[in-house]
């Protein structure tokens, strides 16, 4: 099963590393991995999206807390949760092509954020699916390139991942 | 007051209790080698290898408990530390290497002598830190020594640079608690898992307990014992776990595993419940997985939460330190008045009692050569059972487990989960330096020594008079027997066909060397190694082709062992 874990870090040198260093010695997959400032000047958060059986989810999580910079980990995917990636697609889009490219994008509700006279940037925003369900109607007018941000996700509710 | 990084590095040493520190100087870490020269109460044993250093600083913990404490330079000074750390690591032993580094601003530059240290580390130490400001050396430090020696222990290593270690600050003092907010292991057990585990115990009618290197780490021995007495059930150690309970004790069945005996591996394969405490169901005690403790409900205590249900799916964990759990267990169990609640426990000791029978340990020592085994059985006479016993990695490391009996924790020092060959002369000289009156034994192979043979000069220089028992059958041993089982006696590349005079290559060194070639003249050797106030090199020639029995072949279940 897919499980989205959010790791709450130390901000420091060498976390990321730390991190993705024990997935790759102890063979864990990774599906995607985000990481950024959470607000503070002192912690980070990683949002990793893994693949795997109960056990080995329950290993991960377990090896996660065992890095001494890491201060929470938590599996999303027990509970309620909202989960969102941004997607950036430059694609091929020509004469009567254009309106077909912009209806497209109207139906996900993304945006155009560059156009040329030949093709357009789109910028798109939503779960895993919803981004995968454009690009497979966005393939076939010609997709230049693209880039996804990975998963990032947070607990619905008014709680937040540790008790302050 | 203001000091220098080096000197806030002594101070901070100091002040944290080390005494003895483990090294081998080099450009980057000469600052901390000055501020060392001006420091008396630090004695620093040079050692002739940075592998020797922290083996050496690794033993010295194993035998007091402490954080052992190495000192290296930047480079090749840290690569060589490498096997050190990772040995440390598989076996969870407190250590603390400092490491020099090259100046912050030449940092990813490829200096002379610069390696990244905290890269190549990060996977075989417990943490590790690149000090950037000499600001945050103190508490760098102190951090270490916390995270060294709490919780799961394990080696930290603390990477230094040559700019930081000259750059001054004001050094305050500091005692009490080191917080670390992202690091707090769960020390006492769940009173609700505990009340459970104790009901469980009382409804078993083959019970067992198995042990490991965390019952010694957490100098919980006597609560270990207390724990057995209390249930009156068998017990057994891993490699790591010998001396958690006396060996000679009519409870202890022996160690379990590849080459434990064969009543320890058939009680765990029957028994109805396993009580698994600070042990951590490694492949070469557990065989074929699948098929381990089939009967058994597992309760497993460890400190570790990773250690829980990684190999073997336990049916009731405990985390918590184990003396802090089996203190728990104790005071339930006695308060219960644990013997009047269980199911008669004699067919299950009469059962073990017909395995006992085998004698599975059995050997022949003939007129001609010497058996390897039966050195060890002289070696355990001679010393009354009470010696530190250091071994390296292959048959000499399994016969010393089998053939030394282990009374008290902290008496035996191996390397049993990297399996280091080159361990034991390093670690055991750390041992006699914590340890100078006690005697000190080195249980080797004639390939193990040469793997770290260049300490006999360290040990000759700051005299420490470790005495060394080298099993030379000309093989390597263990190598070789898994050819002539496996391999049809193929024996490719293990036979080191030369090596050196061994007692010539003691006093090379100043040391004694002494030989055996037949049964009768190992007696007097040993007595004689002995008496002598020096590092003593015993060379025993022994029976070329011995093989280590009883075996459970790779892959099989414990219940399908090779019996001699």
């Amino acid at each position: 099963m897919r499980h989205v874990i959010s790791v709450l870090v130390e901000n420091e040198a060498g976390v990321l590393s730390r991190v993705a260093g024990l997935f790759a010695a102890r063979g864990f997959n990774i599906e995607s991995l985000t990481v950024a400032p959470a607000g503070d000047e002192q912690t980070s958060r990683i949002t990793l999206v893994s693949e795997g059986d109960d056990e080995i989810i329950e290993q991960i999580i377990k090896q996660l807390n065992k890095l001494i910079p890491v201060i929470h980990v938590v599996d999303l995917t027990e509970g309620a949760h909202v989960e969102r990636e941004l997607m950036l697609v430059k694609v091929t889009a020509e004469k009567e092509v254009r309106a077909e490219v912009l209806r497209i994008a109207d139906i996900f509700r993304s945006r155009v954020v560059d156009a040329t006279p030949n093709s357009f940037m789109i910028e798109v925003t939503g779960d895993a699916t919803k981004l995968d369900a454009c690009l497979e109607l966005l393939k076939p007018l010609g997709v230049i390139e693209l880039v996804r941000t990975g998963q990032v996700a947070l607990s619905r509710g008014n709680r937040g991942m540790i008790k302050n | 007051m203001e000091l220098t990084g080096a000197e806030i590095i002594v101070r901070s040493l100091l002040d944290l209790g080390v005494r003895h520190v483990f090294g081998y100087p080099g450009g980057s870490v000469l600052h901390i080698y000055d501020a060392i020269f001006k420091t008396p109460e630090i004695q620093h044993i040079l050692c002739r290898h940075e592998q020797g250093a922290v083996h050496a600083a690794d033993g010295y913990a194993r035998v007091t408990g402490e954080v052992g404490v190495a000192l290296v330079t930047s480079g090749p000074g840290a690569t060589n530390a490498l096997t050190g750390l990772a040995t440390a690591n598989m076996d969870s032993i407190p250590l603390v290497c400092l490491t020099g580094q090259v100046p912050v601003d030449l940092i990813g530059n490829d200096a002379f002598q610069e390696a990244d240290t905290v890269g190549i580390t990060r996977s075989c130490t417990k943490h590790n830190f690149l000090v950037r400001h000499v600001a945050d050396l103190a508490r760098v430090l102190r951090e270490a020594f916390h995270i060294a020696r709490t919780g799961r222990p394990g080696p930290v290593v603390v990477d230094l640079p040559k700019d930081v270690t000259a750059a001054r600050c004001d050094y305050v003092h500091t005692d009490g608690e080191v917080k670390i907010r992202s690091y707090n292991p769960t020390v006492i057990g769940n009173s609700r898992q505990v009340k459970k585990a104790v009901a469980m115990l009382l409804e078993s009618s083959r019970p067992m307990i198995y042990t490991g290197g965390g019952v010694i780490l957490a100098n919980a021995a006597p609560e270990l014992t207390r724990f057995t007495r209390l249930l009156g059930a068998p017990i057994t150690n891993t490699l790591m776990g010998l001396g958690g309970f006396p060996a000679t004790d009519p409870q202890f069945v022996g160690m379990l595993g590849m080459h434990g005996t064969y009543e320890a591996n058939m009680a765990v394969s029957h028994c109805d419940l396993l009580v698994a405490i600070g042990a951590r169901f490694d492949d070469r005690v557990t065989g074929k997985i699948s098929q381990f403790a089939p009967s058994a409900k597992i309760i497993h205590v460890d400190i570790d939460p990773t250690s829980i249900s990684k190999n073997v799916k336990v049916h009731l964990p405990i985390v918590g330190d184990v003396k802090n759990v089996l203190g728990q267990m104790n005071a339930l169990l006695e308060a219960q008045g644990a013997r009047d609640h269980q199911p008669d426990l004699k067919p299950w000791w009469d059962q073990i009692q017909s395995w006992r029978d085998k004698h599975c340990l059995n050997y022949t020592q003939k007129q001609d050569w010497i058996q390897p085994q039966f050195v060890i059985e002289t070696l355990n006479r001679l010393t009354r059972s009470e010696a530190i016993v250091a071994t390296d990695v292959g048959q000499h490391q399994m016969w010393a487990a089998q053939f030394y009996p282990f009374d008290r924790p902290r008496y035996w020092l191996t390397s049993g989960g990297l399996g280091t060959m080159g361990y034991g002369l390093p670690a055991a000289m750390g041992a006699k330096v914590a340890r100078p009156d006690e005697t000190v034994l080195l249980i080797t192979g004639d390939g193990s020594i040469q793997m770290n043979i260049q300490e006999l000069a360290t040990c000759r220089q700051f005299h420490i008079p470790v005495k060394i028992a080298i099993l030379n059958n000309n093989y390597l041993g263990m190598v070789r027997q898994w050819q002539e089982i496996f391999y049809e006696g193929r024996y490719s590349h293990s036979h080191m066909a030369f090596g050196p005079d061994f007692v010539k290559l003691a006093e090379a060194y100043g040391a004694v060397g002494l030989r055996a070639t037949r049964p009768e003249e190992v007696e007097p050797v040993i007595k004689k190694a002995l008496e002598i106030d020096n590092t003593v090199v015993m060379d025993f020639r022994v029976a070329e082709e011995s093989n280590v029995y009883p075996m459970v072949p790779a892959g099989k279940a414990l219940n399908e062992m090779i019996l001699l």
